[in-house]
Order: C-alpha cells, then sequence, then structure tokens
C-alpha cells in the first residue's frame, strides 16, 4: 500500500499534526518572498509583460509538483486517490478567477503573497491584507443571495485526465511541454516590453528544461498503477479481514446502521437488472463492476461518516466490488453477509410475496423469487427494526484514513 | 528594483547598523525559475506528507470567522455558509489552514529580514502617491478576496494546488485569473508603470 501521504493525525495527534501544517506554511512564505512575491511591483509587471515573475514562478512550481505527484504515484510512493483534489464547480470557479484577476491588477497581490508583504513591513501589502479580510466577511455575509449559482455546475473530483480521457502521463508531458513554450514566450516579451537582456540569464536554465521534460517523459513510461496493481500490492493486508470475515456484516447490523444518524450508508448493489428489480433493499443504486470504476472519484468525497456496503445475491461480486472500493482506497467499506440469500433469510418474513425458489439455485444466484417484480417497494426493503431482534456481531469501525481535507483555501 | 541577476548582493536602501530589521544588507531576489522549483518541491512535500496542497485564504476565513464568532455567535450559528466555519461549539482556530498561515507570514518574516527586505515602504508605480496605492491595497485585497470565497480558493490553495493536481476546475480558475487582469491591466496602466 502506498505508505503516503501519511495519517498525521494518528501519528502526531490532533494538534501535534497542526505542527507540520505550519512549518510546511514556513517553506511556502519563505519561498515566496524569495522569489519576490512580496513586491507587488514585480507581481503586477506580469500584466505589462515587463516581469513574467509571477508566470515563471507559479508555472514552474505547478509543473514541479505534478511530476514529482505522478512520478511518486507511478512508482507507488503515493496514493493520489487520498490527495485532495480541488472540487469543480466550473462557473464559478470561473467567475470567482475572474473577480480574483480583477482584484489581482487593482491591489497587485493575491492573498497569500499579501501575507508575505505585511510579514516584510510593506504598508501596501497590510492594506490588501486588511481588504483581503473584509472582502472574505463580506462574502460570508451575502454568500445567501446567490447560493444557487455558487453550488451550480458541480462535477466533484473532475481532473484534466478524466475530462480529456488520455493517460494522465500525456497530460502531465503536454502540460509540461506547454510551461517550457509559455517560458520561452514570457522571455522574449521580458525582452521586448521590459529591456531585458536575454544574453546574461543564466544557461543552466536550458538544462532544467531539459531535466523537466525528461522527467515528465519518465513519468509516462512508467504509468500509473492500475486497480489491479493496487490490489496486489494490498493482497497481504487486506485478504486476511476478507478470509477472517471481518467485513462481511450481519444484514442486522446493515439495518441498524441504514437507521443510525451517525452513519450514512451507501448501497452498492452489484446484481443484474432483473435480480435488482425482483427485489433490492430500500436506496442501493445498482451499478456494474466498470461502472463501480467510475463512479470512485465521486465515493472519494463522500463525508468521513460514510460506509459502503457491497451488495450481490451472495458473496462472490460483491467481493470483487469491496475488493475495487479497497484497492482504490475508499475507506469504510464492506460487505453484505450472504447477500441479498442472506437479507432476505433474515427478513423475508415481513413480505409474503417473497418465496424461496426450487430448485435451488447456484453460487450468487438469487434463490427467491416473487410473481411481479417488487422493487423496493417489498416490506423486506425496509423491515422495521422493533419487527426483527437480530443478534450479531458489530464489525463496522468507522476508520478516517484522509487527512483534513478541503485544499488550502477550502 | 532589484533584479534577481548576479550572486553578490547589493546593499541599496540599507543603512549598516540600522537595528534588527534593516542591519542586514539587501540581497537581491532569487532566480524565478530557482523559485519555481523550490515552490514546486514545498508544494509537492505538503501532498506528500499531509495529502493537503499550500493555501492562504482558507486560513484568513477561520480568522475572520474566530473574530465574527466572538463578536456574534449567533449569526454564526444563523447562516448557513457561516455555521461550517464556526457553527455551534466549533473553534475556527482549530483547523490545519490557520497554522498554514501563521506559518506562511513567519516564513516570510524570516525570509525578508536574512534578506535584508524589511524596509517599511509602501512599494508603488511612480505616477501615484502612497495614500493611493493604500486605497487601491484595501480595495483589490476587497476584491481577491470576495473572489478568493468565490471560486473555493485563491491563488495558492486553487490554481496552484488544483493546478498540480490536475483538477480540471483550477485550470479554468487560473486562466480566468489571467484573463481577468489583463482585461483590466490596461485601464489601470497608470497605477503600475
Amino acid at each position: 500500500m502506498a505508505p503516503f501521504p501519511l495519517t498525521l493525525s494518528t501519528l502526531l495527534g490532533h494538534w501535534g499534526q497542526y505542527a507540520v501544517y505550519a512549518l510546511i506554511g514556513f517553506a511556502f512564505g519563505f519561498v515566496l518572498e524569495s522569489a519576490g512575491f512580496g513586491n507587488s511591483m514585480k507581481l503586477a509587471g506580469q500584466f505589462y509583460f515587463k516581469e513574467m515573475t509571477v508566470l515563471k514562478v507559479m508555472f514552474g512550481a505547478i509543473v514541479t509538483a505534478m511530476v514529482l505527484i505522478f512520478a511518486a504515484s507511478g512508482l507507488g510512493l503515493l496514493d493520489y486517490n487520498l490527495i485532495y483534489v480541488n472540487t469543480t464547480y466550473l462557473w464559478p470557479d470561473i467567475v470567482g478567477g475572474l473577480i480574483m484577476g480583477v482584484g489581482f491588477i487593482v491591489g497587485g497581490f493575491c492573498p497569500g503573497t499579501s501575507l508575505v508583504a505585511m510579514a516584510t513591513r510593506k504598508i501596501d501589502g497590510l492594506f490588501f491584507v486588511l481588504g483581503g479580510l473584509f472582502g472574505i466577511f463580506l462574502f460570508g455575509e451575502t454568500v445567501d443571495l446567490f447560493a444557487g449559482f455558487w453550488n451550480s455546475s458541480y462535477l466533484g473530483r473532475l481532473t484534466l485526465q478524466d475530462w480529456l480521457g488520455l493517460p494522465v502521463g500525456i497530460v502531465v508531458l503536454a502540460i509540461v511541454l506547454m510551461a517550457l513554450f509559455m517560458f520561452w514566450g514570457g522571455e522574449h516579451l521580458e525582452r521586448i516590453f521590459g529591456g531585458k537582456d536575454l544574453k546574461r540569464e543564466p544557461k543552466v536554465r536550458y538544462a532544467g528544461a531539459g531535466a523537466l521534460a525528461l522527467a515528465a517523459v519518465i513519468v509516462v513510461l512508467i504509468g500509473q498503477p492500475t486497480t489491479s496493481d493496487k490490489w496486489q500490492a494490498l493482497e497481504p493486508d487486506k485478504a486476511p479481514l476478507l478470509a477472517e470475515r471481518a467485513v462481511q456484516i450481519h444484514p442486522g447490523e446493515l439495518l441498524d446502521a441504514l437507521h443510525s444518524d451517525a452513519l450514512k450508508v451507501i448501497l452498492l448493489d452489484i446484481r443484474n437488472e432483473a435480480d435488482y428489480n425482483i427485489f433490492h433493499i430500500a436506496g442501493a443504486r445498482r451499478v456494474t463492476l466498470a461502472e463501480l470504476s467510475d463512479l470512485i472519484p465521486s465515493l472519494l468525497l463522500e463525508p468521513a461518516n460514510t460506509i459502503f456496503v457491497t451488495v450481490s445475491n451472495d458473496e462472490t461480486a460483491a467481493t470483487e466490488a469491496w475488493k475495487l472500493l479497497t484497492a482504490e482506497s475508499v475507506p469504510n467499506a464492506y460487505i453484505l453477509e450472504r447477500g441479498i440469500n442472506g437479507w432476505l433469510d433474515t427478513f423475508a418474513s415481513a413480505d409474503p410475496a417473497l418465496r424461496k425458489s426450487t430448485p435451488v439455485a447456484g453460487d450468487d444466484r438469487l434463490r427467491y423469487e416473487s410473481a411481479m417484480a417488487l422493487g423496493a417497494r417489498s416490506p423486506a426493503a425496509t423491515p422495521e427494526v422493533d419487527e426483527f431482534q437480530v443478534e450479531y456481531t458489530p464489525k463496522i469501525q468507522l476508520e478516517f484514513k484522509k487527512g483534513p481535507s478541503g485544499g488550502g483555501c477550502g | 528594483m532589484a533584479v534577481e541577476t548576479g550572486k553578490h548582493s547589493s546593499p541599496q536602501g540599507a543603512k549598516a547598523g540600522g537595528g534588527f530589521f534593516t542591519s542586514r544588507p539587501t540581497k537581491p531576489y532569487i532566480h524565478p525559475y530557482l523559485g519555481g522549483a523550490l515552490l514546486g518541491l514545498v508544494l509537492f512535500l505538503s501532498f506528500f506528507l499531509t495529502g493537503n496542497g499550500l493555501g492562504a485564504s482558507g486560513g484568513l476565513n477561520n480568522i475572520i470567522g474566530f473574530f465574527q464568532d466572538l463578536i456574534a455567535p449567533d449569526h454564526m450559528d444563523q447562516v448557513p455558509y457561516l455555521v461550517k466555519i464556526a457553527g455551534g461549539d466549533k473553534n475556527p482556530l482549530d483547523a490545519w489552514s490557520v497554522f498554514g498561515v501563521l506559518g506562511t507570514i513567519l516564513g516570510g518574516f524570516v525570509s525578508g529580514w536574512l534578506n535584508g527586505r524589511l524596509k517599511v515602504e509602501t512599494i508603488r508605480g511612480p505616477r501615484i502617491t502612497p495614500r493611493t496605492r493604500w486605497f487601491m491595497a484595501f480595495a483589490g485585497g476587497a476584491i481577491m478576496g470576495y473572489g478568493a470565497r468565490f471560486a473555493r480558493g485563491c491563488t495558492s490553495g486553487h490554481a496552484l494546488s488544483g493546478g498540480a493536481t490536475l483538477s480540471a476546475g483550477a485550470w479554468a480558475f487560473m486562466f480566468a485569473v489571467f484573463g481577468g487582469g489583463y482585461a483590466l491591466a490596461y485601464f489601470l496602466r497608470k497605477f503600475w508603470n
């Protein structure tokens, strides 16, 4: 299993983890100041093509971090599914970006750089920070007026590689080449508008550009781990859970979980449509294994108190689905013990329309039948907790794998 | 303005023996490509160790929420957007982004101190007064703060962190920021040139 990112709250305690964030923040502030981002003239120069420092530092940082992230992910060191990828609200993103662009050219900073300007005793930085705090305050007080728009065009954890349908390595390489082209163009703009002598620029930057492009090619070549690669890496840890039946929850426990206010239960029904139409547990969502793969990004965004329960007629398909979820780092995944057949063995007495089919069907086939498709209308789809006093061994344990999510600005 | 060429310090604007803040000679900024690579390394380490990127406006948001909660706790409990920050017993300062912001301020200060860039001054275009610059900085800050919350992230938290992790929305946002800036730059040229 990819060892990173770390679970800081477990390693260092609730307040201890914040020391890491403070140190990272320190390095962030130190580098911003060192690169001249505490100086508003240097920042604003970007918009008059005199100084392309903003472009160079920002895109330099993005491509450096991107190449390292996907190289680490490709080598199985870093779990991309466990790092925070900013969710997309397309139109609010664009409108907010335009507003920020206006603020940038009017005020000469962005929020991070203004903190650094203030810290180095620049009075304009201090005024910008105060203005920024006022703007944030104002947003909190007015967002309810346009909450509909603000929450619109939500696309979840949409990544460029998913949107383009390309392998991530190709996207990484394309962005690196785009950045190098922009650096080249930026330098010529500096020469034309800023009167800069490019001959005095360090030659070593060509070596840096070459190294970056080479690193991107390596990212393409090593690729990213597939679901089955991830499962193979996890198998020694996770297969015993299946064998010890630590993740197969009793129908009674599932029923209690469905009625628990503390848990959000997502039921993933992996059966064919015909069986699903005959009977399914209320709220269950029918997905094929292939569809489940596409669903992973949205499942990763579910709240931390969510449990995912895979359901098939017995356990065969549900176990495959559980392996997929586990390999893709979806936390708190469980399997319904003995599937729908086990559920109906427990609760079918609520519905006289359901009866055991003869002859006995094979593995992972529905062993109940009904004269008509009941779906979730059957009383057995929503059994009363009081009616069935079911004994079981509790197995659900909420585990918090992820660090606190929500980007730096979230 | 210091240009990022040459390795030796140019002691412009610094007086020897000018007290703690200004005693060190002013050094030039590092080369932008080196700055970009170092910033990228910090960003990568942030994701690698914590799973989160860098940011500024989220921490500021929580700091504002803390003071609002001191003054008007009922108000914080009633507005849906604010409940998430400081509803009920929630302490808005109990958030990693707050510690990131404090670290950023300290890091900027230490870099400024080591490199002799702590002079109290108003950096501005040659054609405007400090007072005009202050007003513009406050107004720009307010617009920026509003936009940052609107887009659910600022330049560092959204464009930088989301850009490196290939978030589609972050890339749309980034181009919108540059678009907004370039669209207005011509009309504001006398403030900066």
